[in-house]
């Protein structure tokens, strides 16, 4: 048992921050997510190129650093200091996550583009009237020939304006909400047939609802077994949430820690407000969410390679938690600001934002209780 | 960062197992399932047992008689004994003056009272709060003035755990009325059996015995007792208090205890399915389960993280806070769960007394528990103070 990190988890913590340290201040920030494009293309290749960060979760004879889930929660988790919305989560968690698993000649080919910075993968998973089911799915992908077609109405997919590719959750049998029948299909994002309606979130960052109208997709478009995608799905999403729950550290503690400036500078009756009890207790309740939200994380992250059930009910410990936590966070953040804080000036108000999408991001706090409950308690 | 137990973990584990199934008192565990009070000689029982082993120091260095396991060795043997229901040693002799004595204290200091703490020879009580002073201890009015070799020590101390059985106390006493607070205290250790010394009961809301009041009427105690510096005992008594702090996490304790809350939920009733099938009951469990693993994880970090060879610092109040917290969540959860058979008042067998009390054996001390850890949260620095601990020392306000 071991909670310490190596020289390369540092040195990859340390290179990040001071990347993003240079290039991510916060006035810059503002001004690409309110390009045209919403992003700086020159990020991200600077990310893969100079940095060589986009491969610290894959294998050397990829090409990558040989890393990890944990190194995935380093760099998730800096990225959040800033409000990174580098599209880090879709491709290098969810995309490159599907291709380790699945392994052979998929992920021979893709994996080397994913580290070189060439593909920008969106993952197409929810649907309109799914919720957090990852079986509930209309979208259809029926066999034709050697290959497939595609149809159906993706939801929010976030960084899909963005995308290369995309990655995509489909039913090839079976009745929506079935465990069987479920299959995923890594296809180029510019097929014919594939109708996208872009916009920005509220987080800053840019998504698309994505039809699907008949698009003809090859054979070897297929990650893993047909109909039987579903446990990789899971597991998948499950890495994808407790990189969340990294992310969410990360915006947490600058949440804190703006709040901690903040009521040093502001005076009122006479005295800064930090000399209030009362908000000097709220500030130390909010350390102690911080302080959990890290924890949690380290748990669901060492625990994402345990079975199956182990895993669930941790990863959903471990969003429940976070996502209570960044709520509790955000809100006392803002309150504390006072008026202020709900305006868009200062940073504060938009790592505000990106808390609260991230408390419902991969399911909220009941959605993971009831996960976990269902996991442990049932009996 | 890994959580693997190594082959030797394992082993460990395994050795720590078979140890306790074959040497835990048989009688004490049938007085522990019976939900009866526990005397000095129950509490002593287990303590002599694992001094006999060596293994009851497990947190002290090795040459003070510790056991010289590793952070992963501590926390098997902390959920080991947990898991198996082991009593609870005493914290004022092992977990609180010992280390003063060991970090702070003369060679002679050293040889005669550590020992005595290891073997169980000498049960200590904490002489610290008074009746004007609580949250702010460092206003304490006990006095030792010198006289001669010796000090002369008058005042009243209270909430004074178990002084009833102790043979010593530490004490902070102020040895200095004109410094500023926190510069004229010092730490002393004082044998009970002084003359001067009077213990009188306070009856707790679960009808227990557990706290005391001690009074100290021209109390003569040699200066050889005092540990560290004559007024500087203030940094002995922040020194312990973060130890205490981290100690009463109970991460172990209260994994053991939801096991013990699902048990019960699993036999009562509600409507014709177990309680724990109750939606909100069972989330309330759920609830409790994620935040004792966001503590575990917590205490884990400061364990065995980057800083765990600082010793305790200003976040265990933290672990304090999340700890007692959880603590009485759990006895709630169990009053809860227990239904009409917390009401019944168990007093423990009389002599000669052989009729089963009234309930299920798990309802007896449902309540006293719930109203007697209401104290956790007020006990070792109240969690207000904890919460300006961290503002001050962590958060830099």
């Amino acid at each position: 048992m071991d909670f310490t990190y190596t020289e390369t988890q540092d040195m990859i913590r340390d290179t990040l921050a001071r990347f993003l340290g240079d290039t991510y201040d916060f006035e810059t920030r503002q001004k690409f997510i309110n390009s045209d494009t919403g992003r700086d293309p020159a990020i991200w290749t600077a990310l893969a190129q100079e940095l060589g960060m986009l491969g610290a979760p894959f294998a050397e004879e990829h090409g990558g650093l040989g890393g990890g889930a944990l190194e995935n929660a380093i760099v998730m988790e800096e990225l959040g200091k800033v409000i990174g919305i580098e599209p880090y989560l879709p491709t290098v968690v969810i995309a490159g996550g599907a291709l380790k698993a699945v392994g052979g000649a998929q992920a021979d080919a893709m994996i080397p583009e994913i580290i070189a910075g060439n593909a920008i993968i969106a993952f197409a998973y929810a649907e309109p009237q799914g919720r957090y089911d990852l079986a509930n799915l209309r979208t259809t992908a029926k066999k034709d020939g050697a290959g497939y077609v595609l149809s159906g109405h993706k939801s929010v997919v976030y960084a899909a304006p963005w995308a290369t590719h995309l990655l995509v959750t489909a039913r090839t049998g079976g009745n929506p909400r079935d465990r069987d029948g479920v299959s995923l299909f890594l296809i180029d994002a510019n097929l014919p047939g594939i109708v996208r309606r872009d916009y920005p979130t509220v987080d800053g960052s840019r998504a698309s609802e994505i039809y699907f109208e008949n698009v003809a997709i090859p054979g070897d478009a297929l990650l893993g077994g047909e109909g039987t995608g579903l446990p990789l799905i899971e597991q998948i999403v499950d890495e994808a949430t407790v990189a969340v729950c990294a992310e969410a550290t990360g915006v947490m503690q600058k949440l804190h820690e703006g709040t901690l400036e903040y009521t040093q500078q502001r005076k009122q009756f006479g005295v800064p407000i930090a000399k209030f009890q009362v908000l000097q207790h709220r500030m130390v309740d909010m350390f102690m969410e911080v302080e959990q939200a890290r924890s949690m994380t380290i748990m669901g992250t060492l625990k994402l390679s345990l079975p199956a059930n182990e895993r669930m009910a941790a990863v959903s410990a471990a969003k429940a938690k976070v996502a209570r936590g960044a709520n509790f966070v955000g809100q006392n953040a803002i309150q504390t600001h006072g008026g202020i804080g709900i305006t868009q000036e200062l940073a504060i108000g938009h790592y505000f934002k990106r808390a609260t999408m991230i408390e419902g991001q991969f399911g909220s706090a009941d959605h993971h209780m009831e996960r976990y409950e269902r996991i442990t308690l049932n009996d | 960062m890994d959580m693997e137990f190594s082959p030797e973990d394992l082993a460990f584990q395994q050795e720590v197992r078979q140890f306790i199934a074959e040497n835990y008192p048989a009688d004490l565990r049938d007085k522990q399932d019976e939900g009866e009070e526990m005397s000095k000689e129950d509490f002593l029982a287990w303590h002599k047992i694992l001094y006999k082993k060596g293994w009851i120091a497990p947190a002290w260095p090795v040459e003070y008689g510790g056991t010289g396991w590793t952070p992963t060795q501590r926390f098997i043997w902390s959920e080991e004994t947990a898991r198996a229901d082991c009593i609870r040693l005493m914290p004022f002799g092992l977990a609180m003056v010992g280390p003063v004595i060991y970090t702070f204290g003369t060679p002679e200091q050293k040889a005669h009272f550590l020992p005595r703490i290891l073997s169980g020879e000498d049960w200590w009580c904490q002489g610290y709060s008074e009746p004007g002073s609580g949250s702010d201890l460092a206003s304490l009015r006990t006095t030792a003035v010198a006289d001669g070799d010796d000090y002369i020590v008058n005042g009243q101390k209270t909430w004074t755990t178990l002084a009833q059985h102790a043979d010593w106390g530490f004490f902070l006493v102020r040895t200095d009325k004109e410094a500023k607070q926190q510069e004229g205290i010092s730490f002393l250790l004082i044998d009970m059996k002084s003359p001067g010394i009077t213990v009188r009961p306070i009856i707790t809301l679960g009808g227990e015995h557990e706290v005391n009041e001690v009074w100290l009427e021209d109390v003569r105690v040699p200066q050889s007792q005092r540990v560290y510096d004559e007024n500087k005992g203030w940094t002995c008594a922040k020194f312990l208090l973060a130890h205490e702090r981290t100690g009463i996490a109970g991460v172990a304790a209260s994994k053991r205890g939801i096991e013990k809350v699902k048990a019960i939920a699993r036999t009562e009733l509600d409507g014709d399915k177990p309680l724990l099938a109750n939606a909100f009951f069972k989330r309330k469990v759920a609830e409790l389960e994620v935040d004792l693993a966001a503590l575990e994880f917590t205490e884990l970090r400061s364990l065995a993280g980057p800083n765990a060879n600082r010793g305790p610092g200003p976040e265990s109040s933290l672990l304090k806070i999340k700890g007692s917290e959880i603590q009485q969540r759990l006895t709630e959860l169990t009053l809860e769960a227990v239904g009409h058979y917390g009401a019944p008042y168990f007093r423990g067998f009389g002599e000669g007394d052989n009729e089963h009390p009234i309930g299920p054996d798990y309802a007896h001390r449902a309540a006293p528990t719930y109203f007697n850890m209401r104290k956790t949260t007020i006990y070792g620095g109240s969690n207000e103070i904890q919460r300006n601990i961290i503002a001050k020392m962590v958060l830099g306000l």
